[in-house]
């Protein structure tokens, strides 16, 4: 076999997080029941016009400028013309001549080292709606409650060699987006759709292999799938003398491969031509200075900023800055408790280990800045020990339950009741003559058993401290 | 009662505030000569007979209350073109394919008139989808003019325009895309106005042509059309064209003064293709205006052999993307023969459409297809540029351009229709106004020898309204407003039956 490379490009469509719609005022909340997000203007009722919300540009810039795009002052929207039911006015309003943001890139880091992917466009366009077939009625419905939320579309250049740079890319791209708030990047919820482009070229060859695009992934890892999938079959016809075909395909994850949707004879023409409905978007020097100067802290400022200004190790910062949830949650529960190493070492470790036990990603984590922040109080104040903690901190983290009200209840506080602990410990030394013994004859040791006794007794809830000072204490009396 | 409708919208709205009248009294006495007239003209889609009763009486109750002194033409009857929205009444665009839409919102127009007290007495008949310049494209059977009934009222908006003509109406709401406001009211004898692009929110009117589309009014004199204008402009949040800098006081303009009037005539408009009627007319009116102080030049406005062109690749364009969403899933005609989603749409549009409507359509997916679009669209584009620098330059010689509004008089029934592109070239002097988004008002300047009504075109300046209208209301003063034969005739039988006093001329209530 030949020695072939693999190019991949992406186009990767992102939901805004704006409250209202691109065009109306409708709420842009995910869910709800069938059209009930919906109004005259986004259902496309005849006679409506679209009205640009404001916050899609500044978000559309502020991702332009953290992909190190240069932002088209003077861009205006197109409508992209097809007919199909989740798309009510037969129209999409795009942007095709004049897209908002051009020529940027972002560095990524692989087993394979450091490269540029660069990034061709970003441009600006409105969601479609959902179909939904009914199988009772054999019939298909139409939910436009998507309709009309925004999205940018961030198509990059062909830079990409494999799968492992694929999602490297992926990857950087989410959480510069989650760092700027602009989408919440949830691939499950649709906010975050990649399309692959990808050919196939013999190591050396000067020009590209004819390219097929992969859609219908859902996943980082079913995206890694598709591409191994869709590289081994393209090498598979080229081995075998036949040509690969530019077409769209679809990818199965459950079937693990992909299948033809449309070739390029088929492919539509989209008829653009410049959205008369809208006038362009002038955008002055001031306004994007605006949006430039509210740029957020990105992830290597806030690393850096991390371990000089909390002290945390370099590995710990780059584990928490690696999602944005847990970044926020790290800074507001330090906030509240001014424990930052505390704060690092239950999010390094328990928290690390019931993500990875529960299958869950940390945007998925629940539990607020306040309980994790009233958790290390309790610690810090003896009131529980470090035992008891960890229950409940799995129960704040899975239940999502109140730490102070939830030891209250349970009985889980500290006794540091001396009363209590010396009549406890009498009772154990009595019972205990072997140890005792072995402890005058010099065996030092011999106190542990006592000791472990006592915190048996006590049900692990006494100050082990306190416990060892009052067993050597009666020890040595006697 | 029956004098009661050929007033002016103004005298009207004067008497009922002066409680010489109700509200009741005039909805009462235009519905009693629409249901009279109006087997024969056909100027209505639909009468909202009922409702109408039902808005008298609450107008009348805001006027009474004293909640309605600024707004001269509340509770006075009037007519909306069937293209724009009124929420809960079927707005068809005399289409099948919309036969039996009823929007859930009203047009932002609607909401200003309702606001102003205006009595919607009914919708009315156009083009289908506003294409066409003869109102015989109409799914519901054509409009005739009530000055000849065998001749077209014009188009697109030729049952507004007819419907003022006949005294159905004393004014109402047309749009215009290409000149279908200015052209009807010229055949038709009456007086209608096309704002500045921008002028007048477009929310709600179901869209043809978006970037030349704008709403007018039409009256039976300029002073009607100006208070109505003045009713419906201004900027609108829900139309991201419409502007926000301009303060739109019409009435201010109605003025008997042209003194000093820098007046061009473009030679262009004179030359071939032209009636000698309508030519001696525009040149008499020159003449009035002249004797009345203005100054009026003949000039070179250029570029007039490309406004049609571009024109119709703009319109067409747009027309196809804006009709796209008329596919038979959502609201409307559906087909019923329809198996599955390809055919559906097919079906569905194949049947709903006229095929004036699907001509426009296939031209303008054409000219936007791939490996077309530079050839025609963008070099549209260009030529709409030039025209409007074109006219830019004139504005700085002249406060306004006079010319005729159509080359010819209405042809008859069925004349258009066998022969498009010549309906297509009679648009020549009203489309580079709609290119270049100017403002522009066509009033009766005489008859021509079949005894057809001829109108003039007054165009001005981005929003020089108050210039045009001023011309218009100057030009008024001069000349008598002439009733269709017909219903002039009607009127003498009432006055010799002993009715109420004739008023021959609604200008002379002002």
């Amino acid at each position: 076999m030949k020695a072939y490379e693999t190019v991949i490009g992406l186009e990767v469509h992102v939901e805004l997080a704006t409250k209202s719609k691109i065009f109306c005022g409708c709420t842009t909340q995910f869910g709800g029941d069938p059209n009930t997000h919906v109004c005259p203007v986004c259902s496309g009722m005849p006679g409506t016009l679209p009205v640009l919300n404001k916050q899609v540009v500044e978000f559309a810039m502020a991702a332009g400028l953290a992909l190190n795009c240069s932002i088209t002052q003077k861009c205006k929207f197109d409508r992209k013309n097809y007919f199909y039911p989740d798309l009510p006015k037969a129209y999409q309003i795009s942007q095709l001549y004049l897209p908002i943001c051009r020529d940027g890139g972002i560095e990524i880091e692989t087993a394979a080292g450091k490269k540029t992917v660069r990034i061709h466009e970003i441009h600006m366009e409105e969601d479609a709606g959902k179909l939904v077939h009914d199988p009772w009625e054999d019939c298909t419905l139409v939910d436009y409650n998507r309709c009309g939320v925004p999205l940018i579309e961030i198509v990059s250049e062909p830079d990409m060699r494999s799968a492992d740079e694929v999602i490297a890319y992926l990857e950087k791209l989410r959480l510069i987006l989650q760092y700027l708030g602009v989408s919440d990047c949830k691939m499950q919820e649709g906010s975050l759709r990649a399309d692959i482009n990808l050919s196939i070229r013999e190591v050396g060859a000067p020009e590209f292999g004819t390219r097929t695009e992969m859609k219908n992934m859902n996943s980082f890892k079913a995206i890694a799938r598709a591409i191994e999938g869709e590289r081994k079959r393209q090498i598979e016809l080229l081995e075998y003398g036949r040509k690969v075909v530019q077409e769209t395909r679809r990818w199965d994850d459950n079937k693990d491969t992909s299948f033809a949707m449309r070739s390029k004879e088929d492919a539509q023409d989209y008829r653009y031509f410049p959205e008369p409905d809208l006038p362009p978007i002038e955008i002055s020097d001031e306004w994007l200075q605006t949006v430039k100067v509210r740029q957020p802290e990105l992830r290597d400022e806030k690393m850096l900023r991390y371990e000089k200004e909390f002290d945390i190790p370099e590995y710990d910062a780059l584990i928490i800055t690696g999602s944005k949830h847990l970044a926020d949650l790290f800074e507001e529960t330090v906030a509240l408790c001014g424990k930052p190493k505390e704060v690092s070492n239950w999010l390094m470790v328990e928290t690390m280990r019931l993500l990875k036990e529960q299958e869950m990603e940390p945007e998925a984590i629940s539990f607020t800045p306040a309980q994790l922040s009233a958790l290390i109080k309790l610690v810090d104040g003896n009131k529980i020990n470090r035992t008891v903690a960890k229950e409940v901190f799995e129960k704040i983290f899975k239940e999502n339950v109140d730490p102070e009200e939830y030891v209250e209840k349970n009985g889980l506080g500290m006794v540091s009741d001396d009363g209590l602990l010396r009549s406890t410990i009498e009772q154990i030394i009595a019972n205990s003559p072997q140890s005792v013994a072995d402890y005058k004859s010099g065996k030092v040791k011999a106190m542990g058993f006592i000791v472990g006794q006592t915190m048996k007794e006590m049900k692990g809830k006494a100050d082990p401290g306190m416990v060892n000072q009052i067993v050597k204490e009666m020890l040595d009396a006697l | 009662m029956k004098d009661l409708v050929k007033m002016s919208a103004l005298e009207i709205g004067r008497m009922i505030k002066a409680k010489e009248i109700t509200v009741l009294d005039a909805v009462k006495a235009q519905l009693e000569v629409i249901k009279q007239r109006d087997p024969e003209y056909h100027c209505f889609i639909t009468v909202l007979e009922e409702e109408a009763y039902a808005q008298a009486a609450e107008v009348q109750k805001r006027i009474d209350a004293g909640e309605l002194d600024d707004s001269p033409l509340a509770g006075v009857p009037m007519a909306v073109k069937d293209n724009i929205c009124t929420k809960g009444v079927k707005t068809t665009c005399a289409s099948k394919i919309l036969y039996n839409f009823e929007p859930i919102y009203d047009a932002t127009v609607i909401e200003k008139l309702k606001k102003a007290g205006a009595v919607i007495i009914g919708k009315t008949n156009m083009d289908e989808f506003a294409m066409g310049s003869t109102t015989e494209t109409s799914h519901f059977g054509e409009t005739k003019n009530p000055w000849d009934t065998s001749c077209v009222p014009g188009g697109s908006s030729g049952g507004s325009a007819a419907a003022v003509a006949a005294e159905e109406v004393f004014y109402a709401l047309g749009s215009d895309t290409g000149g279908s406001i200015r052209q009807p009211a010229s055949y038709c004898g009456v007086t209608g106005i096309k704002p500045t692009y921008g002028t007048v929110s477009r929310y709600g009117l179901i869209a043809y042509a978006s970037s030349l589309d704008q709403i007018g009014t039409f009256g039976r004199n300029i002073s009607d059309c100006a208070v109505a204008l003045e009713v419906i402009s201004g900027h609108d949040a829900k139309d991201s064209t419409s502007v926000s800098t301009e303060s739109f006081q019409y009435t201010k303009a109605l003025v008997d003064d042209v003194k000093g009037l820098r007046i061009g005539i473009p030679k262009d408009y004179l030359g071939a293709g032209l009636e000698e009627d309508v030519k001696e007319s525009i040149l008499k009116a020159a003449e009035i205006f002249r004797s009345k102080g203005a100054i009026v030049e003949e000039f070179e406005l250029h570029s007039v052999d490309y406004a049609v062109p571009s024109y119709y690749v703009v319109a067409c364009a747009e027309a196809s993307s804006n009709l796209s969403r008329f596919d038979g899933v959502k609201y409307g005609y559906h087909s019923e023969k329809a198996e599955g989603l390809q055919e559906v749409y097919k079906n569905t549009r194949s049947e709903g459409f006229g095929n004036e409507v699907k001509r426009r359509m296939m031209i303008g997916a054409f000219v936007l297809s791939s490996g077309y679009y530079d050839a025609f669209y963008n070099k549209a584009l260009k030529v709409r540029a030039i025209i409007n620098d074109g006219f830019q330059k004139a504005f700085e010689k002249y406060d306004i351009i006079l010319g005729p509004t159509a080359p010819e008089t209405a042809p008859t029934l069925g004349e258009s229709l066998s022969d498009p592109l010549k309906m297509y070239l009679s648009d020549i002097y009203t489309v580079s106004v709609n290119l270049a988004g100017l403002p522009a008002v066509s009033i009766p300047c005489g008859r021509d020898s079949k005894g057809l009504p001829i109108g003039m075109q007054l165009i001005g300046k981005h929003f020089g309204e108050n210039e045009i209208i001023r011309a218009a209301y100057s030009f008024e003063q001069s000349v008598e407003y002439e009733r269709p034969t017909a219903i002039a005739a009607e009127g003498k039988e009432d006055k010799s039956s002993g009715n109420q006093e004739e008023k021959s001329s609604p200008k002379k209530e002002d």
